[in-house]
């Protein structure tokens, strides 16, 4: 077998010298995603450092009137918290959608954040995949590509983040906190966390090697109404055909881009006056078929359509 | 020989209707099950420490190994052996037989450079551990000569060419009957390639004891796996001991044995020590057998009053170019409504994808999905309702033998389905119920699968405790057969479920076919009624020539049994009495049962109706189920929890087939894009809100003594026609092209401006 070390820090700072100090270490969390992926031999981590035991699984209050969210906290604590539940409604929504009840017990908020694409391709060593494999090509371009991204993707690459609950993190604007390698902490927006996959989409995340995720922070709720809108196959534990994140005028979308993906050019469409339908088009009007993902084009355009409707009259999904 | 004749006696299941047969009787091994003691093959403790197996599978569709390199997996940590087709041992040749009555012949794996599939076996390694075997395996070189393959079905149809053997069946005129029909429908119907997805992958444990091989696999048929793995290894029968007790699933997908089977045979004889071998969650997709995808022609022509003149169904389907195998997706409908000029048959395209076979209701599972849409079709271009449209072309007889049917309740399916589901609340225009942003629509299909019955022997034993053990040959598949045994042999021995023992999944135990073509409960089911019946009368004779038995002297044709005693009106004695003192060592007889000669007189299958309420969802094309509600006749049942089980769980897979299960070959490899159980959708609870099923009271004495059939692939059969249906009423998009996933039903949204 493929051999690993294993050891279980209880402290932020030993957890992070950890990963520092052994080259090829990961930090394991749930394990709902790596796990997966050690198994097929995709993910080859020589050391892992499990996160469980630290104390980052705490809910705050923040002075400015957000949450402080620990890393640790669980997918099913987190959407089930009642100030999650009151005043952020659209995570919670966004949440219960991904996964099933047992992943989402297992799988915590930095981890999620962290997830790897679920593109077919990338999931069979048999086939090229520049993420997998850099440089050895694209199986889904020319492929059988229905999930793949229409949004910001390149010749490159064309998968897509499957997170939910990151999508509504970005339409509220939330931040996180990461502790660097050297122990410092950094800040950054959940929607600067993600990369395009431009000529590198092995590469996910702007966070550096050996950085852990402690925290997420929300801002204070916007005035508003807050919807996640999800389409999928089947009606649970399926991944997102598209979905839309309102939160009053921030719109974002997911499963249609490398990256939970802010609709900017919709907001500002909205600032503009323009219909929902309308506004949802301009942040769509680059947006790209590659054979079998040409759908989703009209569904997210429909769907953050009716979504900023109901939102606008101050309903929930 | 029998006749049905023989079968319409009285006897003592047939009689008492009010006993342990029919009642909803748990599993007689759900305990097991549940706590986790149930062992299934890759589980089953051998009699020392194994080695593990583990496959490596080819990367290309067609073509041939050029070379081969097994140096860097030979040198891996833990292996013990490392075989291609260059050191596989010698095995019998491809097709072989050489043992009489064998009922398979060879399947030598690894038996040469040719690859047929993606996903072939190429390589087998077994070492200390599975982890070790697996990284041995992935340092394995193999180079391919690729060659040009057919791997695109829908653009390959003009391949299509008459199955070998076959022929079309043409009654009457239909070219002319058709053209000149007020009404006519020429739709083209296509249904994907799909996957079996048991949760038990194949699996065997195996080991060897001098010149004999035992092997725990998952198969469903005890002979099939036996006979099959002596001729490969070219060995009697009788040297190889075949056991599979539980078995995680099967829907016909282990109706034959896998390279895991014979592997594990030669692995544990070339290594001296078990072996365990067991096929990944991918390569179940991609290197065992899968339901081919079928393109299908329907033509209906009908009279004003929806009487059908002119009926046509033609399938197009595929197979491995080197396994033949015919999916009969019109065969069904050769027995379904009446028309005076028919034309049935099919073609086939021969691929260079892994082997098409056997999946549950073979045929009719997509079959039905064609005409049961057309029928619909045909109603509301005739303003008919569509049960309406079904009760006027009801046949007297077999519309195409003009045989009696044995029993036929199809339009009290239909009906008591109608009242049941509240079908006179469906608005017949669609598009008119609006719930939010849903609209919401009822679909309707009828449901056909024939009945058999085939050769099978059981064997039963009591002892001196009274306890009665059933030994067959027999497989359950999930299904609930060791339940429905159990209930047989109390009911027909009068005693309670727990003086009685079940033991299936021997090759040594007197043989049975298995579980297929859901044959399984009336065959094995008769057999062990047969056996009992047998031991009713070996007891009455003991009794009544013993001296020391109250009975001794009686008429053996006033023997009664009941209350785990048999009597002569008030003489009695238990069953344990007898037989401890008149034949302490037990009493064994064995019975058979076979297909009655005159059984082919009539017409014989099961029936419903299913009907479905959809939501469609206007924004995004997304269909979810609202509720689902089939009737069924099916001969008499004889456990109403685990038939109602498979009655469901079959509607449940037609609405996988409706909405989300569907395989996609990826034309550039020949491999499929699913190959996980993320990525092949199956229903999940949230799919499935308010789902049941009934059976209408029926019992058919042209089937066989009990006058039961099956009903393991009754429920699937037209089920996802009725959601296909209720789509359409829906919203008014008429979709041909299963799955209904919501991009389609999308698209056919934006269409009509919606």
């Amino acid at each position: 077998m493929r051999p690993f070390t294993y050891e279980r820090p209880t402290d932020v700072a030993a957890a992070v010298r950890a990963v520092a100090a052994t080259p090829g270490a990961k930090f394991l969390a749930g394990g709902t995603n790596l796990l997966d992926l050690m198994k097929l031999d995709i993910e080859q981590p020589t050391h892992l450092v499990d996160v469980n035991r630290l104390p980052l699984s705490g809910i705050e209050d923040t002075p400015q009137g957000g949450l402080r969210i620990g890393s640790m906290v669980s997918n099913s604590h987190l959407a089930a918290d009642a100030r999650v539940r009151s005043r952020y409604a659209v995570l919670t929504q966004a949440i219960v959608s991904g996964g099933s009840g047992q992943l989402r017990n297992k799988a915590t908020t930095g981890g999620n954040l962290l997830q790897r694409t679920r593109c077919a391709y990338f999931y069979d060593p048999s086939k090229p995949c520049n993420k997998r494999q850099p440089g050895s090509g694209c199986s889904a371009m020319e492929g059988l590509n229905r999930n793949s991204a229409i949004l910001g993707a390149s010749d490159a690459c064309i998968a897509t983040n499957p997170s939910d609950m990151a999508v509504a993190l970005t339409a509220l604007g939330a931040s996180l906190e990461a502790v660097t390698a050297d122990g410092a902490t950094r800040t950054l927006a959940v929607a600067d966390l993600h990369r395009l996959p431009g000529d590198t989409p092995h590469l996910e995340t702007n966070l550096a090697a050996g950085d852990l995720i402690t925290a997420v922070i929300l801002p204070p709720a916007p005035p508003g109404g807050q919807i996640y809108r999800k389409a999928r196959d089947r009606a649970s534990y399926a991944g997102g055909l598209a979905s839309v994140a309102v939160v009053g005028h921030q719109v974002a979308f997911g499963a249609v881009a490398h990256k939970p993906w802010r609709a900017e050019k919709t907001e500002a469409a909205l600032a503009a006056g323009a219909s929902a339908l309308e506004a949802a088009h301009a942040e769509l009007a680059g947006a790209h078929d590659n054979g079998k993902n040409g759908f989703k084009i009209a569904l997210v355009a429909r769907m953050t359509a009716d979504a900023l409707e109901q939102a606008s009259q101050g309903r929930g999904a | 020989m029998s006749s049905v004749k023989d079968w319409a006696a009285p006897n003592p299941v047939t009689e008492n209707r009010g006993g342990i047969i029919g009642k909803g009787v748990d599993r007689y091994e759900g305990k097991l099950k549940v706590t986790g003691t149930a062992a299934y093959a890759y589980e089953v403790e051998p009699p020392s420490p194994p080695a593990y197996g583990y496959l490596l599978a080819a990367t290309i569709a067609k073509g041939r190994i050029t070379a081969i390199d097994t140096a860097a997996a030979e040198a891996s940590p833990g292996v013990k052996l490392v075989w291609t087709h260059l050191n596989v041992p010698k095995q019998a040749r491809r097709g072989e037989r050489i043992n009489p009555r064998s009922q398979r012949p060879s399947n030598p794996a690894l038996a040469g450079d040719r690859i047929e599939f993606f996903g072939q076996p190429v390589a087998f390694v077994a070492a200390d551990t599975w982890e070790n075997a697996r990284a041995a395996a992935n340092l394995i070189q193999v180079s391919y000569a690729a060659e040009p393959a057919v791997l695109d079905f829908r653009a390959s149809l003009e391949l299509a060419e008459m199955p070998h053997g076959e022929e079309d069946v043409l009654i009457g005129d239909f070219e002319g009957a058709y053209a000149k029909a007020p009404a006519q429908i020429d739709e083209t119907y296509f249904s994907p390639l799909q996957n079996h997805v048991q949760m038990e992958p194949c699996a065997t444990t195996a080991w060897w004891e001098g010149d004999k091989v035992t092997v725990h696999t998952s198969i469903q048929m005890v002979k099939g796996g036996q006979h099959s793995l002596a001729e490969t290894l070219a060995i009697p029968s009788e040297k190889v001991h075949l056991l599979t007790r539980y078995i995680g699933g099967g829907f016909g997908g282990k109706g034959q044995a896998y390279d895991d089977l014979v592997l594990a045979a030669l692995g544990a004889q070339a290594l001296g020590q078990p072996v365990k071998l067991a096929y990944t969650r991918q390569q179940m997709f991609q290197a065992t057998i899968h339901r081919p995808a079928v393109s299908m022609r329907v033509r209906l022509g009908a009279e004003p009053d929806g009487r059908l003149n002119a009926f046509a169904v033609e399938a197009v389907t595929h197979c491995a170019r080197s396994a033949p195998f015919v999916e009969h997706a019109a065969n069904f409908s050769r027995n379904l409504y009446a028309a005076p000029n028919r034309l049935t048959g099919h073609r086939l395209v021969k691929m260079d994808i892994p082997h098409a076979g056997a999946m549950r209701a073979p045929g009719e599972a997509p079959g039905m999905l064609s005409l049961e849409c057309a029928m619909d079709e045909l109603a509301e271009k005739l303003g008919i309702d569509p049960i309406e449209l079904r009760l006027r072309n009801e046949p007297d007889v077999d519309p195409e033998t003009g045989k009696p049917f044995s029993i036929r309740q199809l339009t009290e399916c239909l009906n008591t389905g109608a009242q049941r589901f509240g079908w006179n609340r469906r608005n017949p225009k669609p598009g008119q119920v609006r719930d939010g942003r849903w609209l919401v629509g009822m679909g309707m299909a009828a449901a056909i699968r024939g009945n058999f019955l085939l050769p099978a022997k059981a064997g039963v034993r009591i002892d001196g405790t009274g306890i009665i053990t059933l030994r067959q040959g027999m497989t359950d598949i999930g299904t609930g057969t060791y339940t429905i045994l159990a209930q047989i042999t109390a009911e027909t021995m009068g005693v309670t479920m727990d003086q009685v023992k079940i033991e299936l999944g021997d090759s040594e135990f007197p043989p049975a076919p298995g579980s297929g073509g859901q044959f399984g409960a009336a065959t094995a089911g008769s057999a062990a009624f047969e056996a009992n019946m047998n031991l009713r009368r070996a007891l009455a004779e003991l009794a009544i020539g013993d001296p020391n038995s109250p009975l001794y002297g009686g008429d053996p044709t006033y023997v009664t049994f009941g209350n785990g005693n048999i009597a002569i009106e008030n003489r009695s004695e238990s069953l344990a009495t007898l037989v401890s003192r008149a034949a302490p060592e037990g009493v064994y007889v064995e019975g058979a049962i076979s297909p009655a000669a005159d059984a082919r007189d009539y017409s014989q299958h099961t029936y419903g109706g299913h009907f479905a309420e959809v939501g469609v969802d206007t924004v995004t094309g997304e269909v979810r189920m609202r509720r689902m509600f089939g009737v069924f006749a099916a001969g008499r049942i004889l456990n109403a929890k685990t038939a109602k089980s498979q009655v469901t769980g079959g509607m449940i897979w037609g609405v996988g087939t409706a909405l989300t299960e569907a395989n996609v070959v990826d034309n550039r490899y020949g491999s499929f894009i699913n190959q996980d159980m993320s990525g092949y959708l199956v229903p999940t609870h949230a799919d499935i809100v308010d789902l049941d099923a009934i059976f209408l009271d029926e019992a058919d004495d042209k089937a066989n003594p009990m006058g039961i059939k099956g009903v393991g692939e009754l429920g699937i059969c037209g089920a996802g026609a009725a959601v296909a249906n209720a789509i359409y009423n829906a919203c008014g998009v008429r979709l041909r092209d299963f799955p209904m996933t919501p991009d389609k039903v999308l698209e056919g949204l934006m269409a009509k401006g919606l």
